[in-house]
């Protein structure tokens, strides 16, 4: 078993904003992510997949076939983004840096059919990342 | 669903590698020029690992705002710009970033109780880092 991990690099704006909760709530909870207006951050992506080096190729995957995955379904849809506006899972779902990591893996894991989706680790800034390695 | 979060914390600390139970040539054997009797410092950057179901109301693992108030009060100030080995928890422990691993993870694990310590991971400099989490 061998993990290969590519990184991309997305921008997006955001806010944390609860309707259930009360104003005063969201603002006691979530502190400045709260401004409705949103902010944003550059984000880093690693995206780690594991298989078996095929030994025709030599490969774990086709990195030119992930690349394209990962651009597609994650790059596509999020880089300069306001995700609470304009990415449907964010429309129901707060846009937090864990949310986003959970939605990046169901969005790519379904897709790879060479390896298997290890891990994904999303930067929101170089002091905070999360880290999802699925449901199981 | 269960995700990791990752938060980065620096502090700058002097220290000296000595044991009192070693010969003056075995400590300079052993530690090298970390045993120059002036000690020296550097600019530790610590990361803290939690883990913990993301919660369907707010979207996080925990709240960081709280994570950074315990990891500011509890760490940062007890070690920033301190001589470690006139700390209580280096009386009797060599404070090598080992030793400075593990009573932080102490620390961290007895105190902070809103998710789930998994690790805790600190880089003395660039060139090296030392990860502890907990006795398996």
């Amino acid at each position: 078993m061998v993990y290969l991990t590519r990184k991309a690099e997305f921008s997006a704006s955001h806010y944390y904003h609860n309707p259930e909760f009360t104003p005063e709530e969201n603002r006691r909870v979530f502190g400045k992510c709260n401004n409705p207006n949103g902010h944003g951050h550059n984000y880093t992506l690693e995206v780690t997949v594991k298989g078996a080096v095929d030994p025709k190729s030599g490969f774990v995957v086709d990195l030119k076939q992930l690349k394209d995955v990962m651009s597609r379904e994650v790059l596509d849809a999020l880089d300069h983004r306001f995700l609470n506006k304009e990415v449907p899972e964010f429309l129901t779902k707060i846009p937090t840096t864990e949310n986003l990591a959970i939605t990046i893996w169901q969005r790519l894991a379904p897709k790879l059919d060479q390896a298997q989706l290890h891990r994904v680790r999303l930067y929101e800034t170089p002091d905070l990342f999360v880290d999802f390695y699925g449901e199981g | 669903m269960k995700a990791h979060l990752t938060r980065r914390y620096m502090f700058s600390a002097s220290h000296r590698l000595h044991s009192d139970e070693m010969s003056e040539e075995e400590n300079r054997a052993t530690y090298g020029k970390c045993n120059n009797p002036y000690g020296h410092g550097h600019n530790y950057m610590l990361e803290v690992t939690v883990s913990g179901p993301v919660d369907d109301q707010t979207g996080m693992v925990c709240n960081l705002a709280d994570l950074d108030g315990f990891v500011h009060n509890q760490i940062v100030e007890r070690y920033d710009h301190q001589n470690l080995n006139l700390l209580s928890e280096f009386a009797e422990n060599v404070p090598t970033t080992e030793n400075l691993c593990i009573a932080i993870y102490d620390i961290v694990k007895r105190g902070f109780h809103k998710a789930h310590l998994e690790r805790v991971r600190i880089e003395e400099t660039m060139m090296n880092s030392f990860e502890y989490a907990g006795d398996l």
